[in-house]
């Protein structure tokens, strides 16, 4: 079944016809994704590629049916896009854009609240169901088609993931990448929960970084209501506090946020928490 | 990004915040004009870093005349200030704020941040202010108070209200905390702000209140709607390899280890570091090249890691989903040949044509180690860093 994304998704691109948007689109649809057309305003009424292009994506969603969206669109506007997206009422919103200026999404969360869309992402490589499809940057040739759910705040670091799960022999049900954002649209929990109800998946990577509480959070939830195996691996052990190392949410700041308070939570609600990023693979063995 | 305290109280009084009278000074000379300006009185001197705990490392210092604050001045501007925030090295100081001396009767703390859980911003409040106020977080919670604040209405008064009762004020200091608070979160908003804090906000003998020291940072992803603010930056202030890294769109982070590291992607990059210090290295920087692996951006990073004297081995770690490793190699090859790199190099990295990627970098003649995985990487660089005469 896999969760967010299937063979039902009908996708459309926001940011279809810049360099990003083009390219990714024919990674997903390549990879069996089911890709319906794309919004750049100002250029409805065209073609890219296979695709139609539409000026709005109000206008998109009427004549493809689509029902989710992945939004490669610069930082300036990617927050308009993503709430033009909830208007619509689209059920999934995937927002690569790294660099949304922090306040901004304050107002695109207050503007999902009570709507029906759900957002994944910002600062996100998106999220890929293994044999079925992908919406964002994940690349397709390093997965394998299998049980583990993989819930990841990294991108690249989610990459390193798959491909030693992948080199085990250990599939992928569906690998979500969250952001590296201090604020984002689905977090940690959301993500268990679906992987809780999913009987596709019998255990979960969880991938965390320094900054903020949300592993914390995920570990209380753990810990009261998540009975699959997890294994979780904290980026920043080393990082030295006050400092945004790289993501804009990887800060260590007024004493919180550390990697060794998250190492602890997640412990003590029995995860399987890996001090080396080149043990999860086989921590994830060792555990199924 | 940070700003000094005299560029914060600025922007919180061009939004009504009360702050003491004052102006900053780059020369000894400066200081005792401004001093006098100030009606020859008694002045405050405080040393302008991007730090706290300026105090107790002897930055801020009173000053009875104008003459008396020019010595300081002297003393001050030019000295290697070190606090329990700086590190060892500590930082030059290049300015200071001449501020008339008032006396006060009570410290309180305010503050304002993003929580982050509750995607809203948080006024947080404490009479007990002049402290630092992690200690008080971490000792009496129960002496911060806290009011979320809704975008869509701002600062509600009541909810100003409630915190100016909690810190035990009366009188006429309600409206005026009411007043300063709504001011604070305006500042906040309009600036793309990522932290307000005014520690302490004193009580002055007159009863009224005043921000007596102010902190602003403000969200780097902001900046680029704010040239304003972009003007406030001191690089004086900042790492000069950090500095020549951001013109190149490099993150980069100046550690002070021997290994480099040249990583594509924030949580790798940071999961790199963590697996060098786990096979007994230490990482050297933090360095994030970004999606564009391409060969100027190579070339960017091996300038910035090789400008850092430190460095006796570099690791490279690079997970491209459809980036080509010969492609990747050949920037890397080009790069170590033009900048004549002498250090040994450790390479991982995966994508499409891993297999050519690792020919090219074993027929180049130069010093070349691949690896296959994160662990035999760092163990590898970690090796060949400590055999480095």
């Amino acid at each position: 079944m896999a969760i967010l994304l299937d063979k039902s998704t009908r996708l459309i691109v926001q940011g279809l016809t810049g360099r990003e948007g083009a390219f990714h689109a024919a990674q997903a649809a390549a990879y069996g994704t089911n890709v319906v057309g794309g919004v750049t305003p100002g250029k409805g009424g065209t073609k890219h590629e296979q695709w139609p292009v539409f000026n709005t994506v109000a206008d998109a969603v009427r004549e493809t049916g689509a029902n989710a969206t992945v939004i490669f669109v610069p930082p300036g506007f990617a927050a308009d896009a993503i709430m033009e997206a909830a208007d619509s009422n689209l059920g999934l919103i995937v927002c690569v854009t790294e660099g949304i200026p922090t306040l901004d999404m304050m107002r695109v969360l207050t503007f999902l609240q009570g709507r029906s869309s759900r957002l994944i992402g910002p600062n996100c490589p998106g999220l890929i169901s293994p044999g079925k499809g992908k919406a964002g940057i994940i690349p397709g040739h390093i997965c394998l088609e299998g049980r583990i759910g993989i819930v990841s705040k990294s991108g690249t670091l989610t990459y390193e993931a798959i491909h030693q799960l992948t080199g085990l022999g250990i599939g992928q049900s569906s690998c979500v990448g969250i952001g590296g954002d201090p604020l984002i649209g689905t977090s940690f929990i959301d993500v268990l929960m679906l992987f809780a109800q999913d009987a596709e998946t019998d255990a979960v990577v969880m991938i965390g970084e320094i900054g903020g509480t949300a592993e914390e959070e995920a570990a209380a939830y753990i810990r009261k209501s998540f009975r699959k195996p997890v294994v979780g691996f904290i980026a920043g052990q080393t990082a030295p506090p006050g400092r945004r190392m790289g993501h804009a949410g990887a800060i260590i700041a007024g004493g919180q946020g550390t990697a060794s308070d998250k190492m602890a939570a997640l412990t003590a609600a029995g995860v399987t928490v890996v001090r080396s990023p080149d043990e999860i693979g086989k921590a994830v063995a060792a555990r199924l | 990004m940070k700003i000094h305290e005299y560029q914060a109280k600025a922007i919180l009084a061009r939004h009504g915040v009360p702050v003491p009278k004052g102006e900053v000074a780059f020369t000894p000379a400066e200081a005792g004009d401004i001093a006098q300006r100030l009606g020859g009185g008694t002045v405050v001197v405080k040393a302008q870093i991007h730090a706290g705990g300026r105090g107790k490392g002897g930055g801020v210092k009173l000053a009875r005349s104008p003459d008396e604050a020019e010595t300081i001045a002297r003393a001050m501007i030019g000295m290697r200030l070190v606090t329990h925030q700086t590190g060892p090295e500590g930082r030059i100081v290049s300015r200071v704020l001449v501020e008339a001396g008032l006396q006060m009767t009570r410290e309180l703390y305010l503050g304002l941040v993003i929580d982050r859980a509750a995607a809203r911003p948080v006024m947080m409040a404490s009479p007990d202010g002049g402290v630092d106020i992690e200690a008080v977080a971490a000792k009496t919670p129960d002496r911060i108070f806290k009011e979320h604040i809704n975008p869509a209405t701002g600062l509600v008064p009541f909810q100003a209200r409630k915190l100016a009762f909690a810190l035990g004020l009366e009188g006429s200091q309600i409206p005026q905390a009411s007043k300063l608070m709504t001011a604070v979160y305006e500042a906040f908003r309009h600036t793309d702000a990522s932290m307000v804090e005014i520690n302490p906000l004193v009580v002055t003998a007159s009863g009224d209140l005043l921000a007596l020291d102010a902190k602003m940072n403000f969200d780097d992803s902001a900046l680029g709607r704010h040239p304003d603010l972009r003007e406030l930056r001191d690089l004086g202030e900042e790492d000069p390899l950090e500095i020549e890294a951001s013109k190149f769109s490099l993150n980069y982070i100046r550690l002070d280890g021997s290994i480099g590291c040249m990583v594509n992607g924030a949580g790798l990059a940071m999961a790199t570091m963590d697996i060098i210090k786990l096979a007994g290295g230490e990482p050297a920087n933090f360095l994030d090249v970004g999606g564009g692996a391409n060969a100027e951006q190579i070339r960017n990073a091996f300038k910035i890691l090789m400008s850092d004297k430190n460095v006796h081995a570099v690791l490279i770690n690079i997970f491209g989903g459809i980036l080509r490793c010969d492609v990747l190699a050949q920037g890397v090859i080009a790069a170590v040949k033009e900048l004549d790199v002498r250090v040994p190099i450790v390479i991982r990295m995966e994508g499409t044509n891993v297999a050519e990627g690792k020919r090219l970098l074993a027929d180049s003649g130069l010093n070349f180690t691949t690896a296959d995985s994160m662990g035999e990487a760092a163990r590898r660089v970690v090796e060949l860093s400590q055999t480095k005469k």
